[in-house]
This record gives structure tokens, sequence and C-alpha cells, in this order.
């Protein structure tokens, strides 16, 4: 289609807009209520252009270009009327700028300046308001609002929350929430978006209030979840003022989650650790670094030689980079001499590793997040996005909200996002396997799998047949509670669509039957095709920041770098000849065998980078015995965590933002983390600290930097191999990524799996290791809250977080609530067969009668304490969803 | 009406006529009649247009002649009863007679040409069967039976109705554009979102005929290729929704309505969508909005409905008055209607009279009649023989029509040229007692207060355009004042998305353009010749006239009129508020304001 443009014509595909045809022919349009996040809005009026053959006005961001039009930008007329409405605006806003918080990038002044305009032609007429900020994230000034839209389209269309619609009509219309509550008793989840676009000062990111512009950008990531969200960091006198979605090549757009905005302040926390802490006298004392690091390496000769290197026990982090997880491990099999290293990815995903290892040959995230808005149907089961990935959650809302997509969940709880489920089950926690089999067995009997790629890339089906044979959905119900017909109805929704995605995540894996389930679900994507194209795929989502690369750099007990495994002799002898010392053969403990070993004696030395085992494995009980048994526990981390108070050795590591490297997100996409401020006292990066201690133990490394990290991970690990920190700078990559001109791998399994055909797993119900009984009545399951991540060391430190939600609760059904006599609020003792803990009641009708739930963020009323530490027999992952305990009403122990 | 050779009452029970007290006459009535004293049959009608004389009732003899009584209480039933049965006519009472149209207001009825209220106030609209008596249902069958959609489309152009709701865009054009238009599913709606103040033709004919709205509906459905309808209809008018139920219920019985309609593989259905009486959700993107369950504000066209409308679909809107006209097109032939009316627009328009005219109700005239005609042959002039001062066609967005312009026909272009709009047809007569400027701000706050909020000309441009006008009102106007008007208004009106505030400064406009003199008055005299503006009158005791009755003194809410008994009486200027109250008490009408 052709347009003119002021006499320039340009070439414009249909649908495209005038403002569009503006900017293509060169020239530039002012606007207001216009941003690229949200569908234009025409609402200021600023963009106004004149249409030359009839002389009507037009808001360019917002009317459709036809053949032929040809339009005017600067006429006199649209210079009158784009002052003119400027001029409107500010007789309803104050021109108050000089005290006005956001002056500095206020978008109605800058206009005001562009259009030469100055003085206030009308008197101000302004409907004050109050200023509401009772919520440590948002101010609300309303007599600023110029009632633009912006903020309602940015909740309804980016963040899929919808909290805000314009309420009122005429000068009054305003945008508000449901009822014109305030925000604290709205849906609002406090992603910020809304005020990091208001053009005003209606809408203001508290946080960073008054801390100044910021000298430096700085691109990097989000240290929370597996997302792996751009984030740029604003940066004035080593300090980190403000925070802004990286918008360019990023996952995540526009959006933002509450912590990843303004979750970031643990950062310069008073409380980060400074100088090494030596224990003496049965006190952590503060040491130079030598003698910190002069102790430790002699304390592990010493054990090494006494009880040999497999008395030494190994935590990477997956909260690390790559680069020093790769030097973590490399550290403990060839300076240490032991496959005894492992991370917290053994609590989340390792029957992921296992699972999807043995039926498609790789364990990871088979597509992309932006995939999820291809997909016909995505089937979530086991995974609280909106808390959990809040920006995966905002991909899943967008793709339903757009019509195409239908979204079956299959969890528990009533979790937030079943508003916009099409179909909803809800099996009894510890039952995943029944139902997966039971959908496939209906996908088997309707005939609905799809036959051709069955027969051409998959093999087991005559067993997997058999298998299923007893699943007849009226069975599953019984095992499930899920009622047979909704069953009947999930299989067809699910095999019915041409691309259907499932995504999972910890519901499915912290079982003892966890490798069983992933098994079972990748049946389904397997029978129904749903593999090798977008929009589809079996889809993993991975809790921490950097678990995949974790997991990728080998910080696992039985694999190198690359999942290539220690017992098999060629992979070993390439390591051992790489890294230049005779490597192990023998697979090493997982974290829960580490401990256990460590209270039996076997495991002497323990050293942890950034875990916190302590909150985070199953019945902590135990996990401090077997901690309190050890010869030697180093814990190098950022702040004194609970296992650090246990701690023979503390040393001060740094955190994302002091350092370069890379994360690799849920989706494989490895991405560069930048230094954006010095670490606080003595704090010295990860990576030197391990290099420190090897050189010790004689076997120094000696790198320039993590790019030179990187470099000697691409040559062992095919799967990097053309990833290196130039490609990086202009955006991620996703892996596979073999060669430096492979332009990195969105979609997994197109052609073929790493293990030829894609196997059908026969898998068998089995129930939970510990079910309720008389003694232990209800089954206890257990997650995370949004203002909260794992063991609450980060965010229980940043006080809008810890201000919005400062303690946990224990929730339950209103009719166990009442057979209890428990109000909301009361004081619940929650005791299982290894400990006990003392909380509060919420109640809650998202919730079974008979399941209650509790999170692990708070060492106060820490799930883990109850947790069963039964393991699946495969991965080794404890059944941390299930576990049967008994719940009795206390008095409140405080009012806090 | 009554082939049983009984004499039949029929109350007109609209929501004019139940606002009138018909409920108390029909209870009356009722009462009356169930004493079994009379042989007379009592039914309900909706409103004939003689909403001035409300509550009406007109009696059927068996012989076929009628008579239309008014002003009815139910004091008044048992007189009338006994009249009625007798035989004798209360001849002080009569409305109107079938054979005698010179009788009563008889020439309030005989001046106009009634198509789309053909059957309002002459069958019970609850009944779907008196409706068929007259031939309901007819069209529809025959448009689906014998016509094709095209066919039909060509018919309703021939006839060259065009949109009623305002607009006055072709129907048959608009019709085939969605005939056209690509896609599995379409939709019909009915704009049924009157929300002019001074506007009642659309309530009235829901009320009094649905019937030949679903009808209008069955054919437009067809046509266009549409098997869902929907009607939005604002949820204050209860009466209507109540009657459009019904009537929706009594056609899916007959199977006029579901599936294989008229015995034809056509399906068809109606859902009606209650609007919460916001006025801009009378424009069509926002209509659409509304049905979708978003907040009412308008859209860019294109993408037009016709194309991407309800739920992305093509959609076809519209309004009640356009789709009542339809059955009686395809009934009658387009050609039969385009012989009514002048060149460009043909047929006939229903109008609202209100204000200062005697004959406030609703008049259907063809078009090319003059303003004058509507307002003095059809609607009997202004009240209380009061001199015309000016009469604002086509509601809030239309304009206000000095008497110099009576002689305008009714015609879309030739009003347009006025700086008036034809609009939904409503005609507010104002006489020598009404105030320009304050009529021209009454009509701005209702848009400003109407207005989404989406674009700022129209949000803001209209609040400060009132705040002038307000002050001109309170004498504080400033010489700027109406060149600052102007400009503010061409900015509206250019600079707005939609026809709502395209439209808000047009009373303000035409009254500037008509009565400019009033507004300088108001700001360089300080003065209000009307006598309305509080702040620029004072109220007057005539004292030759007072008798010092101190009627005034007992009604005045502030204590400003003050006199010995029998003494006339005089009020304080310092404290009189200008209510007027004492104005209307005063039995010598003595009491003035200048």
């Amino acid at each position: 289609m052709k347009v003119k443009v002021n006499g320039v014509e340009v070439e414009l595909e249909e649908g495209g807009s005038l403002l569009e045809a503006a900017e293509r022919a060169g020239f530039q349009v002012p606007t207001l209520c216009h941003h690229p996040a949200v569908s234009a809005r025409g609402s200021c009026r600023v963009c106004l252009v004149e249409e030359e053959y009839d002389g009507e006005l037009l808001t360019a961001c917002d009317t459709r270009a036809r053949e032929g039009m040809s339009i005017l930008l600067d006429t006199e007329r649209v210079i009158e009327a784009r002052r003119e409405a400027v001029k409107l605006i500010f007789s309803a806003h104050p021109v108050h700028c000089e005290v006005c918080e956001v002056a500095n990038k206020c978008r109605l002044k800058e206009l005001a300046v562009v259009l030469g305009m100055s003085g206030r032609e009308y008197p101000l007429q302004q409907d004050f308001r109050p200023v509401v900020d009772a919520n440590p994230f948002l101010l609300r000034d309303l007599s600023k609002c110029i009632s633009c839209n912006l903020c309602v389209h940015a909740c309804q269309e980016v963040q899929g929350v919808g909290n805000y619609e314009m309420l009122g009509r005429g000068a009054h219309a305003r945008p508000g929430t449901a009822s014109d509550t305030h925000l604290e008793a709205s849906v609002c989840e406090f992603c910020g978006l809304c005020a990091s676009l208001c053009p005003v000062g209606a809408l203001i990111e508290k946080p960073f209030l008054h801390r100044g512009a910021g000298e430096r950008r700085v691109n990097t990531v989000c240290p929370y979840c597996g997302v792996g969200c751009s984030l740029v960091l604003r940066v004035r006198k080593n300090r980190i003022v403000g925070v802004e979605a990286g918008v360019e090549n990023s996952v995540n757009g526009w959006s933002l989650c509450v912590k990843g905005r303004f979750g970031l302040d643990f950062v310069d926390h008073p409380d980060r650790l400074r100088k090494p802490l030596l224990r003496k006298d049965g006190e952590l004392v503060e040491v130079e670094w030598e003698e910190a690091l002069d102790f430790v390496a002699s304390r592990l000769r010493d054990i090494r030689e006494e009880s040999g290197p497999d008395s030494i026990g190994v935590l990477s982090s997956a909260k690390a980079t790559n680069e020093e997880n790769y030097l973590l491990q490399k550290f403990a099999r060839a300076v240490l001499g032991t496959n005894n290293v492992d991370h917290c990815a053994r609590l989340c995903h390792s029957p992921t590793v296992a699972g999807l290892g043995a039926a498609l040959g790789s364990g990871a995230m088979t597509n992309s997040i932006s995939d999820l808005l291809r997909a016909e149907v995505i089937l979530l089961t086991g995974s609280n996005p909106t808390v959990n990935h809040p920006v995966i959650g905002e991909f899943i809302k967008r793709a339903v909200l757009s019509g195409k997509t239908k979204l079956l969940v299959v969890d528990p709880r009533e979790i937030p996002i079943t508003r916009f489920a099409a179909l909803h089950l809800r099996p009894r926690p510890g039952t995943d396997v029944a139902w997966l089999n039971g959908m496939a067995k209906v996908i088997l009997d309707e005939g609905l799998y799809d036959e051709k790629f069955v027969r051409e890339r998959t093999e087991g089906l005559e067993e997997l047949r058999l298998e299923l044979e007893d699943y007849t959905p009226e069975r599953v119900e019984r095992i499930t509670g899920i009622p047979a017909g909704a069953l009947r109805e999930a299989a067809r929704l699910y095999a019915g669509a041409e691309r259907a995605a499932i995504l999972y995540a910890m519901g499915i894996t912290q079982h003892v039957t966890g490798t069983d389930n992933v098994m079972a679900l990748a049946n389904l994507a397997l029978l129904t095709g749903n593999l090798g194209k977008e929009g589809a795929g079996i889809n993993p989502l991975r809790g921490q920041n950097n678990v995949q690369g974790a997991c990728d750099m080998g910080a696992l007990p039985n694999v190198f770098p690359g999942y290539r495994r220690v017992d098999d002799p060629e992979a070993n002898d390439r390591f051992s000849r790489a890294w230049g010392r005779e490597l192990s053969v023998t697979p090493g403990l997982s974290v829960v065998e580490m401990i256990e070993a460590a209270r039996k004696g076997g495991i002497k030395a323990m050293y942890v980078m950034g875990e916190n085992p302590l909150m985070t494995d199953p019945d902590v009980g135990h996990v401090e015995e077997g901690l309190r048994s050890l010869d030697l526990l180093v814990v190098q981390d950022v702040f004194l965590t609970e296992t650090a108070e246990l701690a023979h050795v503390v040393l001060p590591g740094t955190c994302f933002a002091e350092k370069d490297g890379t994360f690799t997100n849920t989706e494989r996409r490895v991405q560069r983390v930048r230094k954006a401020v010095d670490p606080p006292g003595e704090a010295r990066d990860d990576a030197s600290i391990i290099m420190g201690l090897a050189e010790r133990l004689g076997y120094p490394m000696t790198y320039s930097g993590p790019a030179e990290i990187m470099e000697e991970i691409a040559s062992l690990t095919p799967s990097y191999a053309g990833i290196n920190y130039g490609r990086l700078e202009a955006g991620g990559l996703q892996w596979p990524c073999p060669r430096e001109d492979h332009p990195g791998t969105p979609v997994l399994h197109v052609e073929t799996f790493p293990r030829g055909k894609g196997r059908l797993t026969p898998v068998s119900y089995r129930p939970a290791d510990e079910l309720p009984d008389e003694e232990y009545p209800f089954l206890l399951t257990t997650g995370r809250l949004l203002y909260h991540y794992h063991s609450g060391s980060l965010t229980r430190r940043v006080r809008g977080l810890a201000e919005k939600v400062h303690r946990g609760w224990v929730s339950l059904h209103p009719q166990d609530a009442a057979r209890l006599g428990l109000s909301e609020g009361d004081g619940v003792r929650v005791t299982s067969r290894r400990g006990s803990l003392l909380s509060r009641a919420h109640i809650s009708s998202r919730m079974q009668p008979g399941v209650v739930f509790a999170t692990f963020h708070f060492r106060e009323e820490n799930a883990n304490l109850l947790t069963n530490p039964a393991l699946d027999p495969v991965s080794k992952i404890p059944d941390l969803k299930v576990c049967a305990v008994r719940v009795e009403r206390v008095e409140r122990r405080d009012e806090g | 009406m009554n082939g049983n050779g009984r004499t039949k009452l029929v109350l007109g029970y609209g929501t004019c006529g139940i606002a009138a007290g018909a409920a108390a006459v029909k209870e009356a009535l009722e009462r009356e009649l169930s004493a079994g004293k009379y042989d007379l049959e009592l039914d309900i009608a909706g409103c004939m247009g003689f909403c001035f004389r409300e509550p009406i009732v007109e009696v059927h003899y068996p012989e076929g002649r009628s008579v239309v009584y008014g002003d009815l209480t139910p004091k008044k039933v048992p007189q009338l009863l006994e009249a009625v049965s007798a035989g004798e006519v209360l001849e002080d009472w009569v409305v109107r007679r079938s054979d005698d149209p010179t009788a009563g207001e008889g020439d309030f009825l005989a001046n106009q040409h009634r198509i789309v209220l053909r059957n309002c106030g002459n069958i019970n609209p609850e009944s779907i069967d008196e409706y068929i008596a007259v031939g309901g249902y007819e069209a529809a069958r025959k448009a689906l039976t014998t016509m094709t959609p095209e066919q039909i489309i060509d018919e309703v152009s021939r006839s060259g109705l065009r949109g009623r709701g305002g607009a006055g865009f072709p129907t048959g054009t608009k019709w085939g554009f969605a005939r056209k238009a690509k896609g599995d599913q379409k939709y019909l709606v009915c704009n049924a979102d009157e929300g002019d103040p001074g506007a009642f033709m659309d309530r009235s004919v829901l009320e009094g005929d649905p019937h030949a709205v679903i009808e209008g509906m069955i054919i437009a459905g067809y046509a266009i290729g549409a098997s869902q309808g929907y009607i939005y209809c604002r949820a204050e008018y209860p009466l209507a929704l109540k009657r459009l139920e019904k009537a929706i219920a009594a056609c899916r019985e007959r199977g006029f309505l579901g599936e294989r309609i008229f015995g034809t593989d056509w399906n068809f259905d109606i859902k009606i969508k209650k609007g919460a009486g916001a006025f801009v959700c009378g424009e069509e993107t926002a209509l659409i909005a509304s049905i979708e369950g978003k907040r009412g504000m308008p859209r860019p066209r294109p993408p037009f409905p016709a194309n991407e409308g309800l739920w992305g679909k093509p959609t076809n809107i519209n309004n009640v008055e356009t789709l009542a006209a339809v059955p009686w097109i395809i009934a009658n032939g387009g050609d039969k209607y385009a012989e009514l009316g002048t060149e460009k627009s043909k047929g006939t328009k229903v109008f609202c009279l209100a204000g200062k005219v005697r004959r406030s109700g609703l008049a259907e005239v063809p078009m090319g009649y003059t303003l004058r005609q509507v307002i003095f042959d059809v609607g009997g002039g202004v009240r209380e023989g009061k001199e015309f001062k000016a009469v604002q066609l086509g509601g809030p967005s239309g304009g206000c029509l000095p008497a110099s312009l009576l002689d305008t026909p009714v015609d879309y272009e030739a009003i347009t040229a006025t700086g008036a709009i034809m609009g939904s047809g409503g005609m507010i007569v104002a006489d020598s007692s009404t105030c320009m400027v304050d009529l021209a701000r009454y009509f701005l706050s209702f848009t400003q207060a109407e207005s989404c909020g989406k674009c700022v000309p129209c949000r803001l441009g209209t609040k400060r355009m009132l705040e002038i006008l307000t002050r001109i009102c309170e004498g504080k106007g400033e010489p700027e004042d109406l060149e600052r008007l102007e400009i503010l208004a061409a900015d509206i009106k250019a600079a707005s998305l939609c026809a709502l505030g395209g439209t808000a400064p047009n009373p303000v406009l035409t009254t500037l353009r008509y009565f400019r003199n009033e507004y300088e008055d108001h700001i360089f005299n300080h003065k209000c010749t009307a006598g309305v503006c509080p702040a620029l009158i004072t109220v007057r005791i005539n004292r030759e006239i007072c008798t010092g009755c101190g009627a005034c003194a007992k009604i005045c809410p502030v204590g400003a009129i003050s006199g010995e008994k029998k003494e006339p009486h005089f009020i304080d200027p310092e404290v009189c508020i200008r209510c007027k109250l004492c104005l209307s008490r005063c039995p010598e009408e003595a009491i003035y304001a200048e």
C-alpha cells in the first residue's frame, strides 16, 4: 500500500498506522499517550495529522493508513490542534514541576517544550485527589493523572491482570480499580509496569524515589527465577538507583515482575558479608582472606588425605553464573578428585533431566517462552506461573486473551491463573501418573493420537497400550478425584489441538514418582506429535535464574559439562586430558545423599557455594544434624544464611550485580550478566575465591576473566560450542549452538531426538511415600509466594517485599478450618513425623479439603521442618510435595 | 379490534401514560368493570402520541368508530363508563373522534403520516396475536420465503430509507456492506440506546409495537446473513425491555425466531443486552464494546463494524425506528415508501415534540414538511400562546434554530445546512421565557458529563466551554469569551474521534450564530432578557397589584419577602436567591423577574 506523508511516498503493510507511515518517511510526530508496549489509544490527540484531500484531522497512532492517502504533518490546523490539546491537558494538570518527583522524565513537559508552549492558557481546574501510597511499591497521585489510558492498557494487554479501567465520565474520567478500591485492596501484583509507562507523575515507582536518575545504565539479567528477564540497572555512585525492563532482544519485552523490578535492594543491604569469617572458640570472627583461604585449603587437604576425596561434598549454585559453576565442579573433580558435586536442581528438576533424558534424550525445555503465543492449547500442570514465573504467566494470559489459545490447568489448588483456564482438573496431590495415564488412554482409545508421528518418530506404543489398560477414566477418578468426564474432555482438548504445549514445574517433579510423572507427561506429547514444532513441546519451567546453566555446566554428581556421564570412559578420558588430572569414574552423591552421609560420617567436609540447604532441603531437622556432624563446613555466600551460621568458615562472595558472566534461562537461552556495582567491603567474586583455593591445593587455575572461562566451556561442551562473549553482546543464544555461525535453537527435536526415536514409556501409578492416616490426617503440599523467593535470604532483605509479606501462613480449606475451629489468622501448629511448626491459618476455598499448604520462605515456619526426605529412586528427588501432617489450633505466639 | 360486538376501552399504557397516572386509572377501570355492571372490554396499548393528554383511553365501538378521551383520573372513571355504556360522548374530554377529525385535538393525528408508528396505540403490544391480526410477520414471511437477500437489500435501497439514529446513512447500502463482508458469523444489532434528552420515539416504538422492530430485525438478519441479533437497550427503559422480552418469547413459541424460521432453513435469534445508560454507547463502536462487556468507548473506523464489529465479526447496526420501518417497506414496496419525502430524504420521520410546545408527543410526518408544519400544525404551536423563540433539533448534539428558519424542510441536508442536525428527531421548543445561553449551557453540561473521557478535546475542552458558559450565565463573562468559545468549539469538533465530541459544541455554535445578542446582553449589559439566569435578574413585586396576601412570604425559602398584612410586600434583593417560587405562588401575578 502506498501512502504519502508530507509529499513523500512510502510503502506500508496493510493495517499499518499513519504514525508508522510518518516514521517510515523519516518524520517525527509528537505523541503522549502512545507507547510501543501497548496498542495505540488515540486519546491525547497530540499526534493529529491532516488528511490532505478531505481536510480531516486524524490521530496518527491509531488510524490505519488507506491506499492512496496523503497526510500532512505540520499544517497550521494540525499545529493549532496539537497545542490546543496540550493546553487542555495542562488545564487539568498541576504545573508544579519544580517539586514533581518525575519532572526530569515527564513526557508532558517535554511535549510542551517541543511545541514551544509556556504558561497556562486556561485556569487550572483540577480534580484534587489524595495521594495514595499505603503500599511499598507504587505511589498514585491522581491529581496529576492526564487520563491517557496507558496504565489501563498496560495492565490489561501486557500483564493480563486488568486491574485498571477508566472510571467515571466526562472531565472526571480517571483510571481506577474495580470499585475504585486502593491498589492495596485490589488484584494489583505490583509489577510496576504502569508506573514505568506513566508519562507524568501520576504513578511513581516508589522504591526509586529521590535516588536520582543514574549515571550509567547496565544491561543484565534478573537474579530471581528461571525466566531470565533482561534488566536495565540505573547506577549512580556505586548504587542501583532504578530498574527498568530490558526491552531489546529480551525474553520479557516491557514486562517485569515485582521481584525483578522492586526486589534488588538486597544488593546493598547492610547484612551483606564484607569480610571472611572463621570460627574461633565457637564464634565466627572476621579474618583476612589469606587466613581464611589457607585454613580452608589445609583442612580440605587434610580431610582428603585422611578420608579420601569422596569424603568431601561440594554444593554448587543455581544462583551463580555458568562460569562459576563450571569452575566449582572442575574444582571438585580435578582438584579435590570427587564427583560429589550437586546443587539444588536435585530438588527441582532432576526428574526432568532423568525422565526427559530417557524419553527424548535431552532434559530441557523443548520450546521457547514466546512460543506460548502460538499454542492452541496450553496444558499447565504442577506450576503456579503467576507466582513463580510471573512473566511466563503473562505470556500464558496474553495467549488466552488473544482468543487463540485455550488453557488447561491440572493442579490440586485453584491457583490464580485458573481464572483464564478453559478447564481446571483438581487431582489429589501425588496422583499424577494416574491422570496422565488416563489421558493417554483416552487419546489412544478415541484414536486422537498422531498416527504418523507415533509410527515414524516413537517406539514402545504396544507396551504403553498394555500398561494403560487399567487406567479407565472411571478408575482414574477413584484414584485422583478428577471426574471421568472432565478427564475425557481434557484429553480431547489437548489432543485435538494442532499445537499443544505442556508446561510443568515442581508440582510434577517433587514426588517419589517424579521421574515417572515426567515420563508420563512425555508420553502425551509423543502420542500427539507435539514435539519438534512451534507452539508445542514439553516445557519444564526451571526455578532458579541459572539452574539450567548449573546443570549444563555439570554441577551434577553423575555428569560432566554437556551431560556426559562420568562413568563413560570416552567422556572421562576427554575431560581428564583437558583438565590434566585423572578424574573419578564413580558417580558422586546427590544433595540429600551427601547430607545423609554427613550424618552417618561418610562425608567429613562440605563446601557450599550460594546454597542454603538448611532451609530448602526436606526434613531440615535432619539436615541440621548432618551439617553439625561435619569436620569442615565452608559456606561461600552473600549473606550469613541459616546454613552459614553453622559453618566453620564463611567466605563473602558476590551477587549478580557485582560480576560479569552468563546465566542460562529456562528456555536454554544463554545471556550476559554484567557488572554494575563494586562488591561491598572485601567480598570477592566467586570465581576468584575458587581459583585462590585451587592454587593453594596445587592446581592453579588462571583465567583472565569469565570470557576466557566461557571459551573453555565452549571447547568442552558441544551445545555451547558456538557461544562466546562477542556473540552474546547482540543478545542471548539458545543452545544447542554448535558453531559460531549457528543462530541457536528455539525448538528442539525438529528432525530427530538425541536418542533417535522418542520412547513411549509405560509407567505405573504408585501412591506417595507417606499418606494421611488417623494420626496425621492432613496432606501437606508446599509452594511459594509471589513476593518471596526460595529461602527468603534475598527477598526478606528487600524492604518493600518484606513489608508486603513479612510472615508465612498455612492455607487450608474452609471445611477443615470449621472442623478445627479455626478462624483466619488463628495460630496453628502443624506437625509431621519429622517436626513441627507454628504458623497462622489462612482459610481459602482455593484449597482442597484435607490438604494444607505451606511455604519454605520463612525460617520461623519453614515447611521443610515437616517434609518427607523419601527419594525418587531414579532422580533422587525428595517428595517435597506430599507428606502427612496433623493441624492443631494454638494461641497466637505473637501479633506480628 | 373489537370483532366480538362489544365496546372496548383501550388504555394508553406506555411510560408516558403510566407517568401521568395510567396505572391508577387502570386499577379504577378494572375495579369498576369487575363489578359486572358494564358489558365492556378493557385492553392496553402503547403510546398513541398524545402524550400531552395522558392518561388517555380510546373507546372502540362495535360499529367501527372510536373516541379518544384524555386527562383521565380514577375519579373520572365511573362517569366515563356510564357515558360509554349509554353510548354518549363526553364532548369536553374528547381528544379525538374518528368520525370528526376537527373535534378535540384531531388535527394532531390528521397532519401526520404514520408508518413507523402505524400500530402504536392501536394494538396491545404484549399480544403477538394482535400484531399478527394487523398483518404482522407477513413481511418477514414474504421476505424469507419469496425473496433473496439481494432482492431485500434492493427493495430497501429503492425505498431510500436512511438511518434514523441520526447519521442518515442509506440503510440499503449499509446492509449491502454487511452482506458482502466475509465471515462465517455475522451479527445484527438494534441500537435502542436512545440517550438524547427530549427524544423518546424509540422507547415509544419498543413499548407500543415491539414486534415491528423484531420483524424488521428478522428481515435485516436474513438480508445480511446474520443469524444472531442483539437489541442493545438502555436499562432505564424497563417497560420497553419487559415488552421486548415478552415479544421475543412469543416469537420463539411461534417459530418466528429460532431455528428454521417460517419453515425455511434460516436460523435467527435475538438476545437483549441492557446498557447502563451511557449516552456514548449510542455510538456504534462504543455500543459494540459495551456488548462485549468492555467499557463503552469509541474506536476509530475503519475498520467499520460491517467488516470488524462485534467480537471482530461483520456487524450491522440499525436504529429502532429504521428497523420498524422495514416491514412496512417490504410489505408495501420500496417505491411506495419513496413516494413520500424529498429528493434525498425519503419516507417519514418521527419527531418528539417537547419543551414549550402545546402538544408534546410523537409526530410522524413525511420528510420535507417544514419545521413550522411540525411545530404548529401538528404540535399546535407554543404553550400559553407565548411567542415562539427557537427549536432545538437533534438533542444535545443538534442545534438551536430561530423563528426565521421555521420554513426549513425536515430533510437531512437542509437541516445540516442550518448548523443543526436531524439527529434522532428531538424537537425541543423554546419560547420567550427560555434563555438561549442557559439552554446551550444545559446541553453542553449533558454532553460534558457523558463524554467517555477518551479524547482530550471532548473530555476537557467541553469542560472548559462549560465553565465559560457558566460564568457568562453568572454575569462574569469576559468580552473575549465568545471568541474563546468559538476556538474551543472548532477544536473539539475537528479533533475528537466520535460524533459525541464532533457535535457537542453544536448547541453553543448555533445559539452563538442565531442568538448572539443574548450572549452579548449577558456579558456586556449583565442582563438575561428571558429572566432566567439567577445572577442577572431581580425579582420584584408590583406594588400596584400586590394585595398583601402574604402567600409569597410564606413560600420564600430564605425569608426575603416582608410586608404588613394587606399591604404591598417587598423583596429584599440582598437576601433573594431568585428561585422564583413566589412567582408561581402569587394569585395576583404581581411578582415578576427582570
